[in-house]
């Protein structure tokens, strides 16, 4: 049925905290047991744009179990928020004042003696507002759009080459608002454990990160909080940094004197922890009749907050996917009545490869050139941003096993012109990249006397496998099983780690994994003598040890400078439309990863189908919208806004081109977590095309879309 | 409702048995007496008076058998069996994904047939036998739902996978495993973020045609 390539000769380990996972014992943020718990739940704004004139707490306050209701006029002072020249924007800082910047934005925190009476008594809690005339609709505000500060325009070549090609194209695409909403709602506990001692079970895809941004707000010695987030319920990008709500409940923790946790509810999902942005991008592109790209010209503009800038690498990708002599990008973001977006999986490229590889399938019916020839003859063979060779790319490899294996040589170049079944059928293929990043992490390898290893560092788990990932390096290193091997992680006691984002963690962790194997090694070859140098509990024996560990701090060297890395990914689509109703159907969905060696095939593999039907999202039902009118979301729960279910999915099946990169770093991985999703929903829209004749550029594809 | 009778709510049932019913009774006197005035009991609250009246009221005794283990507690009526679980029995198998009945996370058996206990009320759970996660094990030995979500890899990060294991078994029991495609649509309520789909549906598959007892 699948038949993922490398796991036929190397299965990979079945998930070293599966059993837990599988048995209910794995615990979240929001499970610990933690004496003297209480509950806290938000109040949010019911206006978008203005100020609190008054809020009414006294209801709630002496509701049955409430022991506190915080609001700007009476939360203790954060210290870190008190500052003399405060800049003009950044992280919305919580209970600082009675400005509302959006719709949902907390005004109050309840902290009741129980979940049920904190939210009744949050129901109690009344606020009237002097409202202001908001703006939340970026296509009504495009003419606002504002290069970021630190971005610029950029140009190769000449500008604007595409208009004088003899084949071009000119489109406009957009996106709407997509949020990350992992399974596990945030949640956090929070308990101070001295008057300047904190310790927190948190949603975090970086614990270390949040200890700083604790340490940070309540002006704390970094080493006095401590972060625990041993099991992440997925993320996707929405748990990167440390949010308001975060800060709210230490405070209030602080404030009644007790444990205090807090959930938030599935609505708070949509306001409270950042999404992918809504934006609009253009796309010209031209080129010679036999397919040579003349030249590019990228333009997006996505939505931001009013209260802080949040930008992303949306045009990159047309900077650096294809070999073409003219580009020129330009990026604007506007500011709107919203929370501030967050990166989601994929974050700019996602976007950007939506806009750029559905041009590039749009130019390629014009050319009549099958688009993966196309992309053949524009195949960049070295960074053509900056000509710097590759790390390693194998993207045309990919491509060849993605068209075998979806069966490429059935799709017909005439769109509209097969059915099957009464369905409409169609083939679309698209590209992705990431940057392949490897930042720097310390880890402690302790063998001990029974000849377990243990192996300690601070990086998270937000679904990946990885854990799976540095037992398998630590065992193909040490060479011994996988079950004498224990990795503790999701604690910032532990040796520094980076935070779980943007695809660096097999490539900078397990290298980091690696190096301490290897200086653990050296060091029992130091004490074998001519003995032997593998057989770690006899040297232990003979030395009257009980363990011996080595602690290895891990990272890129010059060759970081020499090269440009990137992982790529195509995904192949073959969907069936139905002529009557617009029912898009994925009928069979192939993604192939140039993602270096593949340390852990099965936990790969998931991730990998995982991204694709994250992207299939993407493409076909998922948008965040707003009813401009009132600024407030009106889809914010599962009914309403639609992620794929069963129903919607195949069997998605992925690939592997699994040569390694020993040039990025010494385990040849790079990074798959963006790859998966980048360019998935550009493949979806390109076989819908095929399928139909009707190009719809404004995601999602809904069949209203596929009817007019 | 096979059994309404043994397990209506305490007070308005025919032959009540124990001294929950005067209990009950007494209390629902005093409230009736609040309940009359609109506005008195938040009035009492407001008052600083309100906390052990309304305990009191809100406040009810039930019984349910959960993985086995008989418990009886003390739930408010609006408490779901989804925060009963994790709140006050340490259950957090369970998860919670979205209090609305609208992601599966929360799936558990009340008397063999999967429910979403968030929309189950605990004192609807009363008298009733729940199985949750972490009843499905028979000790070190796991249910083959729970093999073979393992040997598949049906899940990344863990969080829906007690309500699709939950679910699962019970798509088994119900005989809607038929087919592919027949699993899919019957897994549809249970949503995973991580798209483990197509490795749930093998899980399944498996679980089906080795033909053990689920």
């Amino acid at each position: 049925m699948m038949g993922t390539d490398i796991t036929n000769d190397k299965p990979g380990l079945s998930r070293v905290d599966g059993r837990l996972k599988v048995t209910g014992k794995a615990k979240y943020a929001a499970e610990y047991d933690v004496k003297g718990l209480v509950y806290g739940v938000l109040v949010g704004s019911t206006v978008t744009k203005g100020s609190i004139k008054n809020i009414d707490t006294k209801k709630a306050e002496g509701a049955p179990g409430v022991l506190s209701v915080l609001t700007y006029l009476n939360a203790p002072k954060i210290p870190g928020y008190q500052t003399d020249s405060p800049p003009p924007k950044g992280p919305l800082k919580i209970f600082n004042n009675n400005q509302v910047y959006f719709n949902g934005q907390p005004i109050a925190l309840v902290v009741a003696d129980s979940f049920e009476r904190a939210l009744f008594a949050a129901s109690l809690v009344n606020a009237t507002y002097n409202v202001d005339t908001h703006q939340t609709d970026l296509k009504a505000n495009i003419a606002n759009g504002q290069i970021p500060g630190r971005g610029k325009d950029y140009l190769k070549g000449q500008e604007d080459a595409w208009k004088t090609a003899p084949i071009k194209i000119e489109q406009e695409y957009t996106i709407p608002t997509e949020v990350h909403n992992p399974m596990e709602l945030h949640a956090i506990i929070a308990r101070w454990d001295a008057d300047d001692k904190v310790t927190v079970w948190d949603k975090t895809q970086g614990v270390k990160g949040t200890q700083r941004s604790i340490a940070q707000a309540f002006k704390l010695p970094p080493d006095n909080v401590q972060v625990n987030a041993p099991f992440v319920g997925g993320a996707f990008g929405a748990a990167l940094r440390t949010w308001p709500h975060e800060i709210a409940a230490v405070l209030a923790a602080k404030a009644v004197g007790k444990p205090v946790k807090l959930v938030l509810s599935r609505a708070d999902m949509f306001t409270s922890v950042g999404y992918r942005p809504y934006t609009w991008q253009k796309v010209g592109i031209g080129a010679s009749a036999d397919g040579k790209l003349a030249g590019i010209t990228h333009e997006a503009t996505g939505q931001t907050s009013v209260y802080e800038d949040f930008t992303e690498g949306v045009v990159n990708i047309s900077q650096l996917m294809y070999a073409c002599p003219n580009v020129n990008t330009r990026y604007k973001i506007v500011s709107l009545n919203v929370n501030v977006p967050t990166p989601m999986r994929g974050p700019g490229e996602a976007t950007g490869a939506f806009a750029l590889e559905c041009a590039m399938d749009e130019l390629s019916y014009q050319l009549n050139i099958d688009p993966i020839e196309l992309r053949m003859r524009n195949y960049a063979e070295t960074d053509p941003s900056n000509n710097k060779p590759y790390s390693s790319k194998f993207l045309s490899d990919a491509y060849k096993i993605g068209a075998d294996k979806i069966g490429w040589t059935n799709r017909n170049q005439k769109p509209g012109a097969v059915t099957e079944n009464g369905w409409l059928a169609g083939y679309g293929m698209a590209a992705g990249m990431f940057g392949a990043h490897r930042s720097s992490a310390t880890v402690l390898a302790r063998m001990m006397a029974d000849g377990t290893l243990i192996l300690q560092t601070a990086v998270t788990d937000i679904g990946p496998g990885t854990g799976t990932g540095m037992v398998t390096v630590a065992a193909e290193t040490m060479g011994i099983p996988a079950d004498k091997i224990r990795f503790d992680l999701g604690d910032s006691s532990l040796p520094p780690s980076p935070t779980q984002g943007g695809s660096q963690v097999m490539s900078t962790v397990g290298s980091a994994v690696h190096d301490a194997c290897v200086a653990l090694k050296e060091k029992f070859k130091a004490l074998a003598g001519n003995g032997d140098a593998t057989n770690y509990t006899q040297i232990l024996k003979q030395q009257n040890l009980d363990k011996l560990e080595v602690t290895t701090a891990s990272k890129g060297g010059e060759e970081q400078g020499k090269y440009s890395m990137y992982s790529w990914s195509v995904h192949f689509m073959k969907v069936l439309v139905h002529p009557a109703t617009g029912v898009v159907k994925i009928d069979k969905a192939i993604s192939v990863a140039d993602a270096g060696t593949i340390i852990s095939a099965k936990t790969a593999r998931s991730q990998m189908i995982g991204g694709t039907i994250m992207g299939t999202g993407m493409a076909l039902m998922e948008e965040a919208i707003i009813d401009h009118r009132y600024g407030r979301l009106v889809n914010n729960n599962f009914a309403d806004y639609h992620v794929p279910v069963q129903a919607d999915i195949p069997q998605v099946e992925a690939y592997f081109v699994n040569k390694p990169d020993l040039i990025i770093n010494p385990i040849g991985a790079k990074g798959m977590g963006e790859i998966a999703t980048v360019g998935v929903a550009a493949a979806v829209a390109n076989a819908v095309y095929n399928a139909t004749g009707k190009r719809v550029r404004d995601l999602p594809i809904t069949p209203d879309k596929l009817l007019v | 409702m096979e059994d309404e009778k043994d397990h209506a709510l305490p007070g308005f049932e025919a032959e009540a048995k124990d001294n929950s019913r005067r209990n009950f009774l007494k209390q629902s006197t005093l409230l009736t007496a609040i309940a009359l005035t609109p506005g008195t009991a938040v009035k009492a609250a407001e008052m600083g008076v309100g906390e052990k009246i309304a305990e009191a009221f809100e406040k009810m005794p039930i019984k349910m058998e959960v993985n086995g283990v008989a418990h009886s507690l003390s739930v408010e009526p609006r408490a779901t069996l989804l925060d009963i679980l994790r709140e006050q029995l340490d259950l957090t198998g369970t998860k919670k994904g979205c209090d609305h009945g609208q992601c599966g996370a929360c799936t558990v058996h009340v008397d063999g047939h999967r429910v979403n206990s968030c929309l189950t009320l605990g004192v609807m759970a009363s008298g009733k036998k729940i199985t949750t996660i972490e009843g499905l094990a028979k000790g070190d030995d796991l249910h083959p739902m729970q093999e073979a979500f393992l040997k598949h890899d049906g899940f990344q990060c863990g969080y829906c996978t007690p309500g699709q294991i939950m679910s699962a078994v019970a798509c088994i029991r119900e005989g809607h495993a038929n087919s592919e495609m027949e699993i899919r649509e019957y897994m549809s309520g249970n949503i995973c973020r991580c798209g483990a789909y197509p490795n749930i549906v093998n899980a399944i598959q498996e679980v089906k045609a080795g033909g053990q007892a689920v």
